[in-house]
């Protein structure tokens, strides 16, 4: 083409509610159609260079300070690849229960955080609701007995991390080839002592995001929403498993692109693209490339991939979502929270089970065997799937070290949901509180953890600024309270 | 706007985990909306600074020009400005870079990693990213700080204690117990 195509940017920043550092432009042509959104991640850390020469049984204590909000997973999925550098692919059943106890507890925390202290504003208020009131303060004010059930059912989450990690905010209950405690009667007995109310809360919250998701679906179902390839760990009989599992990934019509492929091969697999404007890569399926080969995970791929959840009203709650896209995969970008409420139900069901079993007061705690010099570790982080990927030396050093954070995972879906919400709103160039809103409630959908993302975090500011054929500004607005 | 004493948060370079250690004070944070208003912070949606603020909460450090930005606003409009955790207190893991050329850092995450696929090989440079600074800053290096409170994170009774202290104008004084070294 003789003349390049004049297009105009939008620009957003910052968006809170999110945890990271973001800015939105919207870039538009001369007839003021969206070209491109781009969500810009604008922190830096480098942890996978500072990492190297450090001790490797350090390093799963180390990692999960890359992120406050899920740290369980960080620390076990370093730990996951620091029990095969040790020589302990099975771990004891004391030990892997009580990761997943942990791993667990973490789910229903970080789901709980998410929804309650987060997006329930949104729904509760709408999205056209003064931004002063709109957020968990207003929400304690107003339906005072929700907002108390979500804080209790984060509560529990981080009294059961506590419980098996030591301490609810960067634990150390994993190490190299297990864990260094088990779960005592009276830590077990205090669990059990609120787990009637945790499940009932548990079934209200699911109820609450179905019945807000089915009421509103006309409106919720094209917001945001966009076909794409989804991609999580799925256990070797198809069932959800938050812990472990192999790589399986589907299409937006639900045909395999790849099935239970042993993780330790996940380079085979997944690459990904740099771009000069975001400290965030943009990950793809290496078969399919850049252009066509970027997926969804987190919630709503690990319920579309999964072929049953393996308790019975989680997977009763799965059958429903299914029904609702007559047996298809959900490709809503708004479904994230009724598939993430499913997920807290299911965690719930498993934190009961376990605390029921017996070997959790197990006292053989770790293996050791033949020493490897490489390892891949991988979970489903409450965000979506995790890889961490470490090379260590004859010295015990960390000599090379890569991390694929969950929110990296669905960077090209949240720019693609905010160009759809763009091409949704966006009239001309004017920015409206309206369109401000409505692409938080989007980024928020996918419970972007930018920390992670950049390896760092912190709320995330919404600046969105409108950019001409000529790369100048034409309109810019920055959230004001 | 209410005669409450108003409370101002931010995460700088840190991971939110000691916002998470807030949100661990439960129940009680019930309490603390009815003590104070919350101002300019993530938990809320306000973006800019709306009044004085008596108490601002600051965690992580400084790892590029924002992050000054951003501290420095804190001390404009904060009558206390507390350090919370060790990467406002002395930098912490991200500090860990500060050994290491910035260059080095990049290239392993934009050029060498082992799933990058960067053709050009072009590191992200665009304007709309804020620069990176030569090192991880603690706080203090930057403007001054009245308290800190170490931990990774510090415990919630930990903050508790500090903000129910300087809300009634009383020293601050935690016991061992809920003190955190880690």
């Amino acid at each position: 083409m003789s003349t390049s195509i004049r297009t105009q940017t939008i620009v957003i920043e910052p968006v809170t509610r999110v945890e990271g550092h973001g800015k939105v432009t919207i870039q538009v042509d001369e007839q003021r159609r969206v070209r491109q959104a781009r969500l810009h991640i604008v922190e830096f850390r480098g942890f996978e260079r500072f990492i190297q020469g450090r001790p490797f049984w350090e390093v799963p204590v180390l990692v999960q300070r890359l992120c406050g909000i899920c740290p369980v997973s960080h620390h076990l999925a370093a730990a996951k690849a620091m029990d095969l550098i040790v020589g302990a692919p099975h771990l004891t059943p004391t030990a892997e229960k009580m990761r997943r106890l942990m791993h667990y507890g973490q789910m229903l925390q970080s789901h709980a955080l998410h929804f309650f202290h987060l997006c329930s504003p949104d729904f509760l208020f709408g999205f056209d609701a003064d931004p002063a009131v709109r957020n968990i303060i207003g929400v304690a004010k107003r339906f005072p007995e929700l907002a108390v059930q979500g804080v209790m059912l984060r509560k529990y989450g981080q009294e059961v991390i506590k419980a098996t990690a030591g301490k609810k905010i960067h634990g150390t209950g994993a190490i190299p080839g297990g864990v260094n405690k088990n779960l005592s009667i009276a830590e077990r007995d205090a669990l059990l002592k609120d787990l009637d109310q945790i499940m009932t809360w548990s079934e209200g919250a699911l109820a609450l995001a179905r019945d807000i998701t089915l009421k509103h679906l006309d409106e919720l179902a094209g917001f945001g929403s966009f076909e794409s390839n989804h991609l999580s760990l799925v256990r070797g009989d198809g069932a959800m498993d938050f812990y472990h599992g192999n790589l399986c990934a589907i299409d937006a019509k639900g045909r395999p692109i790849f099935d239970q492929v042993d993780y330790q091969r996940y380079l085979d697999y997944i690459a990904e693209e740099v771009r000069p404007w975001s400290y965030m890569k943009f990950p793809f399926i290496r078969s399919l490339g850049p252009e066509t080969g970027w997926y969804r995970v987190g919630p709503l791929a690990r319920v579309n991939l999964c072929r049953f959840i393996p308790t019975p009203n989680a997977e009763t709650a799965r059958k429903e979502f299914f029904e609702a896209t007559g047996g298809r995969p959900n490709n809503m970008t708004m479904a994230y929270h009724w598939a993430r409420m499913i997920e807290l139900l299911h965690a719930a069901e498993v934190i009961r089970d376990l605390l029921h079993d017996p070997d959790l007061q197990g006292t053989d705690l770790v293996v050791r065997g033949e020493r490897r010099a490489e390892a891949v570790g991988l979970i489903e982080a409450p965000r979506g799937t995790l890889v961490h990927h470490y090379v260590v030396n004859e010295r015990d050093q960390v000599v090379r070290c890569n991390l694929i954070v969950s929110t990296t995972n669905n960077n090209t879906p949240m720019n693609r949901a905010v160009e759809r919400v763009a091409e949704q709103y966006l009239n001309g160039v004017e920015i409206t509180e309206g369109l401000l809103n409505r692409i938080e409630v989007a980024i928020r959908a996918y419970d972007p953890c930018l920390s992670c993302a950049t390896h760092a975090l912190g709320q995330m500011p919404l600046i969105v600024e409108i950019v001409g054929p000529d790369g100048a500004v034409l309109a810019r607005r920055t959230r004001d309270a | 706007m209410s005669s409450k004493p108003r409370i101002a948060t931010c995460s700088l370079a840190g991971c939110f985990g000691c916002h998470m250690s807030i949100l661990d004070i439960d129940e009680r944070i019930l309490q603390l909306i009815e003590l104070v208003d919350f101002d300019k912070s993530p938990i809320d949606d306000l973006k800019h600074f709306t009044g004085r603020c008596a108490i601002g909460l600051v965690e992580g450090g400084c790892c590029n020009e924002e992050n000054v930005h951003v501290l420095q606003e804190f001390r404009r409009h904060c009558d206390i400005l507390v350090s919370v955790g060790e990467c406002a207190i002395c930098g912490g893991i991200p500090a860990m870079r500060n050994n290491i050329p910035l260059k080095e850092c990049m290239d392993e995450a934009y050029r060498n990693g082992p799933t990058v696929y960067n053709p050009s090989g072009v590191l992200p440079n665009d304007t709309a990213l804020p620069l990176v600074l030569d090192r991880v800053y603690p706080c203090h290096e930057v403007v001054k700080i009245d308290y800190h409170i170490q931990g990774c994170p510090p415990p919630a009774d930990a903050i508790w204690q500090t903000l129910v202290a300087l809300l009634n104008n009383r020293p601050v004084e935690l016991p061992y117990e809920v003190l955190k070294y880690d």
